[in-house]
């Protein structure tokens, strides 16, 4: 085991990137990634919010069988609006626009991203995308479904479907530059001696996203304005009267939205990575696996989009080679699961907060992908086709597997972010909190969609409510979960303790650096001479990330 | 990197081998060609002017390998959606159902 050695200049050098300047055009105009990171992380919080209070009005509907609440479009328009703001604009740039915002360069030993002033641009695409799409939402909302499926979408629906496609079709050239910047900063800017077989695992899985990012988010473009031309001109491609198909929408619309599924899973991969190898205190159990399974899952994930459209007339024998397809992706991700299971293995393992909720995902992911399986088995899933059986599985997915990378990522690098910790205690709780609220939010959802119980109503059959109240009472528990690291985060920032470089004891090289890092990240250029998740005894990682003249 | 200078009289010759191909576009729509040939015509048209584009305007031709692969990459995934989606369109009358 070589000696770990310590890039920083003294602890008297206490300018950080928070302090390095101040005032608010410091913020609007900067071109430091970390600060941008943090107007994405503060973006994001705000669509969170909104989709959040979408989300409370779906469960108290659903309280009662009948539709007493919220009338039948008004409901429409909360279950589409819902989709649209967490889908959009809270999980696709989650983890990438904060964390890998933040991380990347710090990961491989970078100043900044290779286009910080595109890094910038990115930003303030997202925010217009965003805008126009409340726009959309307060001038009287939409009500297509987050799908927005032809014909509805272009002959028939009453509401803002131009304008929320806008802020979509907006809000992607964000994403796209976003995942040019990874890809470009990945291949150029690594630091001596960070091959790619050092990279951490985060890196991997951000790469394998930013792919995805580039060469999907396009298609969903140009389906987008294809359904405005459609609507405003009545072209014709999607209408069977002039030749067109309403299911060719669909494939088009697939084409982007199930890998998209991969841009909000498969960052959160590689959180938990980095998560389970770093509090096992083990190297990764099959390194280039788990790394190679994340560009596989971005490669095959392009597959299997007709999975979709089972019941939607598409030809039983492209069904046939979908299903197969479908089957095919869930190896990597098997790989992933099974491969952090065998980290665990005789590992030093710690449950701090990060950890609650890296082992939170492998359960969750693990019943979310699952039932994946369900669905891609042609006769099951006609069976099952919009019913709750759906909204659960992918709530498993989305929630339970993306949601959790991200607040296990936030915890575990919040110290690095903020240069606080968190309340510990508090941490532990609220992610058992969340862990149950979810839980009772949507298990009960598999069984009443089982059952026959549809998606996208407001009213159904009595026998069904056992199920919803359940739900609804998960759903409350998994709000409050919520709010208790909204307001513990914040409440840290300023009375927190402070942070050390490297509080966790590892070797990565985002924590040979101060907490928070310097604007140009690190003094010096270092030089990787270590493999990923190389674990030195922890009295001797305890000097990694000390300043020299407090080193024991 | 060096840039390549492209010469005035090739962008001038592409330009005027898509208004050609635009023209061409134009008469072959006021004409109602037997079977499938409207479609098949129409759309070679449009991929032949797509390559000059890609070709010329847009410096493939004189990019590096590296640009090359960039944009098999992207013409492999075009390959991708294509190629599966007419996977239903295909054999959707394969059934006697159709």
């Amino acid at each position: 085991m070589k000696a770990f050695e310590t890039f920083e200049t003294p602890s008297a050098a206490r300018v950080n990137y928070i302090n390095a300047e101040y005032g608010l055009k410091s913020w609007l105009l900067t071109r430091d990634h970390k600060r941008i990171a943090l107007l994405y992380l503060g973006s994001i919080s705000f669509f969170f919010f909104i989709g959040g209070l979408y989300a409370m009005f779906i469960r108290l509907e659903l309280l009662t069988p009948q539709g007493d609440l919220l009338a039948s479009t008004t409901y429409n328009k909360v279950f589409t609006q819902h989709g649209i703001i967490m889908i959009f604009f809270f999980l696709i740039p989650s983890i990438p626009a904060t964390l890998g915002n933040f991380l990347v360069p710090l990961m491989i030993g970078a100043k900044d991203l290779a286009f910080p002033r595109i890094n910038l641009l990115s930003w303030y695409i997202y925010l217009l995308g965003g805008i126009i799409t409340i726009y959309a939402l307060l001038a009287g909302g939409v009500d297509t479904g987050w799908t927005f499926y032809a014909p509805y979408s272009t002959t028939f629906s009453n509401s803002y479907v131009i304008a929320a496609g806008l802020g979509i079709f907006v809000s992607g050239f964000s994403s796209i530059l976003t995942g040019l910047n990874f890809i470009v900063t990945i291949h150029t800017m690594r630091a001596p001696g960070m091959t790619w077989f050092r990279l951490p695992l985060f890196i991997w899985a951000h790469y394998a996203t930013s792919l995805v990012m580039i060469l999907g988010t396009p298609v969903v473009a140009i389906t987008i304005l294809l359904l405005a031309f459609e609507r405003v001109a009545h072209v014709g491609i999607f209408d069977p009267a002039a030749g067109g198909d309403p299911v060719l929408f669909q494939h088009l619309f697939w084409f982007y939205s199930h890998p998209a599924v991969y841009i909000m899973v498969l960052p959160s991969m590689g959180v938990v990575s980095e998560l389970i190898a770093n509090f096992s205190r083990k190297n990764i159990f099959g390194y280039k696996f788990v790394a190679f399974s994340s560009l596989a899952i971005a490669v095959f994930g392009f597959l299997v989009w007709g999975h979709h459209l089972f019941v939607a007339s598409q030809s039983v024998y492209a069904g046939m080679i979908f299903s197969f397809l479908s089957f095919a992706v869930a190896i990597p991700s098997a790989i992933k699961v099974f491969n952090w299971t065998a980290t665990l293995y005789k590992g030093s393992i710690s449950y701090d907060t990060p950890m609650l909720y890296a082992l939170g995902f492998i359960g969750l992911f693990t019943v979310g992908g699952m039932t994946g399986l369900f669905l891609a088995a042609l006769a099951v899933d006609v069976h099952v086709s919009d019913t709750y059986f759906i909204v659960a599985h992918f709530h498993y997915i989305m929630v339970g597997g993306a949601l959790f990378g991200y607040l296990g990522g936030l915890h575990y690098w919040w110290p690095k972010i903020s240069g606080r910790m968190y309340p510990e205690g508090w941490g532990r709780f609220s992610a058992l909190v969340i862990f149950v609220g979810f839980n009772l939010t949507f298990l009960p959802q598999f069984v009443a969609g089982y059952l026959g119980m549809p998606r996208r109503y407001h009213a159904y059959p009595p026998e069904f409510q056992v199920f919803n109240v359940l739900s609804s009472a998960g759903a409350s528990i998994l709000g409050v979960g919520f709010l208790i690291p909204m307001i513990y985060l914040v409440w840290s920032m300023r009375y927190g303790k402070l942070a050390e470089a490297n509080p966790w004891h590892l070797p990565g090289l985002e924590w040979r650096t101060a907490s928070p890092p310097p604007t140009e990240n690190f003094l010096a250029t270092p030089v990787v001479t270590w493999e990923a998740y190389e674990f030195a005894p922890v009295e001797e990682m305890r000097v990694i990330g000390k300043f020299r003249d407090e080193e024991v | 990197m060096s840039e390549h200078i492209v010469q005035l009289k090739v962008y001038v010759t592409i330009f005027l081998a898509l208004l050609v191909g635009t023209a061409l576009t134009v008469m072959a729509g006021l004409h109602d060609f037997p079977g499938k040939l409207n479609v098949i015509i129409a759309l070679t048209i449009a991929v032949v002017k797509a390559t000059l584009v890609v070709l010329y305007f847009m410096h493939v031709r004189y990019s590096s390998r590296l640009i090359w692969v960039v944009f098999t990459s992207a013409l492999f995934w075009l390959v991708i959606l294509f190629a599966l989606t007419f996977s239903d369109y295909w054999t959707r009358c394969w059934l006697p159902v159709c």
